[in-house]
């Protein structure tokens, strides 16, 4: 695994939100355990395990039974958050979340992390840019992509708070704390409005959204009126809003994973059974080539420049 | 918390021989009526089945979520017609409703679910779930320092899945003595003989390698049955692991160590001459 840089000044890791939160939930909930696969730095529960030795499980490299030992104490009355590299917690155990955790519908916390293409350079091995396909067939498991380190700290609370089935995606990508209103509230299945716009809707999660308010910005400066939804909940959506998106006859989705079945296929499944109008997709084709995640965010249009060239094209399409 | 059909005479073993004789009859009469199911394996693992629940584990079927409970992980979730009768007869829903099994919106799924029937702790049906999600429970346990114990049935063939390898390196690292994994050993899988399959001997070494203390007795020998589950784990300092050699098909003549009984169904004749069989 690669060693991730400290981050920039101004931008953050959020699993560093991930790990300070769930000390915090711990220190007040005795119920509170956590699970790894041999995951406890790449997952920062270093600080976990100093404060709570006895409430950490971990089970080696053995990504089924990280899962299943997740169902196992939440049967025996605990509130586990299991945590390892999203390729793996997901990919390799996926029989194990959908019987032991989905369809047995049971409170186990799983998280999903350095999701994305934050380990670029190691390959498609190693990228998970097909989880929330996966797990979004799970119709019972709520699915949330937090882009920041303060929706991150929500998202875990509000799993906790949960009791259901819960994943949580979270990146080792840096990003900025994205400006929201005083008094701003998460909770799971509710998208948030990030910038207010006329012409067409970005909904972005995850990594892309600071992406997708900064082409909104530069739209702006030309004229275009882009809204920007934070879509954190792939599921359930928000079906609500993105209602309410279709009404700027243009919408352009921005998820660091793959474009099949993802958050763009999620949005897609809404728009075309309620108001369809343009929409474009935007993510990984598939497997894409080694590179670092700033590269292959560039290479693959998920930037700035891609977005907005996106939203105008979509504009465009308009009839 | 006594086992809930807890004899009244001083006769447990006839007892337990008695509920596992019950099982067999009515388990065989659900394959029948729905004209599917795993009969082979059903019978393998009933007199296991009838000594847990009426020898060995503490439960209460009216409040089946009970924190203290023993807890029973049904790993070879195919083999429901047994598992249904054995909940059904400890009292966590009517016998009647064992009529209902896999018939349409039927609670009595093909594979248990926890969702639908009390005393179903995780819903199993792919092979090699259940002793990982067993694991778990008892480590809860552990954490908690609690007096329950878990107990989990396999089948052997299923030892094939990986998956219970992985548990079986972290129960005997972790010493679990509150697990308990009982193998049903019928050395016939769906399509043939494990030996000539994948084969799993020395079976028992294999678990002792894990560091597991290992059992290996007659599966239908409902007094060893009982002598070795409902022995004290505390100070054994190892999970452990029964070996309980059985037979598939055991009790009807024409089933017996018979693999096209892994999910054969009777037709009228066979089942009268299984009903004439198991008295």
């Amino acid at each position: 695994m690669s060693a991730a840089a400290p981050p920039k000044a101004g931008l953050f890791d959020c699993r560093d939100s991930f790990a300070k939160t769930i000390e915090a939930l711990a220190e007040a909930d005795p119920r509170i355990v956590t699970v790894v696969s041999d995951s406890v730095g790449s997952s920062k529960l270093g600080g976990f395990r100093t404060k709570f030795p006895d409430r950490m499980v971990n089970v080696g490299i053995a990504e089924q039974t990280l899962v299943a030992v997740g169902a196992g104490l939440a049967n025996g009355g605990k509130v586990p958050f299991v945590s390892a590299a999203s390729c793996f917690i997901t990919g390799r155990a996926l029989e194990q979340v959908k019987a032991d955790i989905a369809y047995s519908n049971v409170n186990v916390k799983l998280i999903g992390q350095s999701s994305g293409v934050a380990y670029g350079e190691l390959g498609p091995t190693h990228h998970s840019i097909e989880d929330l396909a996966w797990l979004r067939l799970f119709n019972n498991m709520k699915l949330i992509v937090p882009a920041d380190p303060w929706q991150t700290a929500e998202a875990i609370k509000a799993a906790a708070a949960y009791d259901g089935p819960v994943f949580v995606r979270v990146s080792r990508m840096t990003v900025p704390a994205l400006d929201r209103p005083e008094g701003a509230v998460f909770e799971i299945g509710k998208a948030e409005t990030l910038v207010e716009g006329t012409d067409a809707t970005i909904i972005a999660n995850g990594t892309m959204v600071h992406r997708a308010v900064a082409a909104a910005k530069a739209l702006a400066a030309e004229g275009i009126s882009a809204r920007v939804v934070n879509m954190a909940t792939v599921n359930p959506l928000d079906e609500a809003v993105i209602a309410v998106a279709t009404e700027t006859g243009a919408i352009v989705t921005v998820e660091e994973h793959s474009v099949r079945g993802g958050l763009g296929g999620a949005v897609a499944e809404v728009v075309i059974s309620t108001n369809p109008v343009p929409m474009r997709i935007l993510g990984f084709p598939g497997f894409v080539p080694t590179g670092s995640a700033e590269w292959l965010f560039d290479n693959f249009g998920l930037n700035e420049t891609g977005i907005a060239d996106a939203v105008r094209q979509t504009i465009a399409r308009k009839k | 918390m006594p086992s809930p059909a807890a004899p009244l005479k001083n006769d447990l073993v006839g007892d337990i021989a008695a509920q596992a004789l019950w099982i067999r009859r009515r388990s065989f009469q659900m394959v029948y009526e729905a004209q599917q199911g795993h009969p082979g394996g059903d019978f393998s693992a009933t007199d296991v089945l009838a000594t847990l629940y009426f020898g060995v584990m503490r439960y209460d079927p009216k409040n089946p979520r009970d924190p203290k409970r023993d807890r029973f992980v049904m790993s070879k979730g195919h083999c429901t017609g047994a598992f249904y009768s054995v909940l059904a007869r400890a009292g966590y829903f009517p016998e009647a409703d064992l009529s209902d099994y896999m018939k349409p919106l039927s609670k009595l799924n093909g594979h248990p679910n926890r969702n639908y029937l009390p005393g179903v702790e995780t819903n199993t049906g792919p092979l090699g779930h259940g002793l990982p999600v067993a694991l778990g429970i008892a480590i809860a346990g552990q954490i908690d320092n609690a007096d329950y114990r878990t107990f989990v049935l396999t089948g052997d063939g299923e030892l094939q899945e990986g998956s219970n390898w992985e548990a079986a390196l972290t129960g005997g690292h972790r010493k679990l003595e509150n697990l308990t994994l009982i193998i049903d050993r019928n050395r016939l899988q769906q399509g043939a003989r494990t030996e000539d399959t994948a084969s799993l001997d020395p079976l028992d070494d294999k678990w002792r390698a894990f560091g597991w203390h290992v059992e290996v007795v007659d599966g239908h020998d409902h007094a060893k049955l009982l002598e070795v589950l409902s022995a004290s784990p505390k100070g054994r300092g190892k999970p452990l692991c029964v070996i309980a050699n059985t037979f598939k098909g055991k009790g009807v003549s024409f089933m017996h160590d018979n693999v096209a009984w892994h999910h054969g169904v009777p037709n009228k004749e066979q089942y009268e001459q299984a009903m004439r069989e198991l008295v």
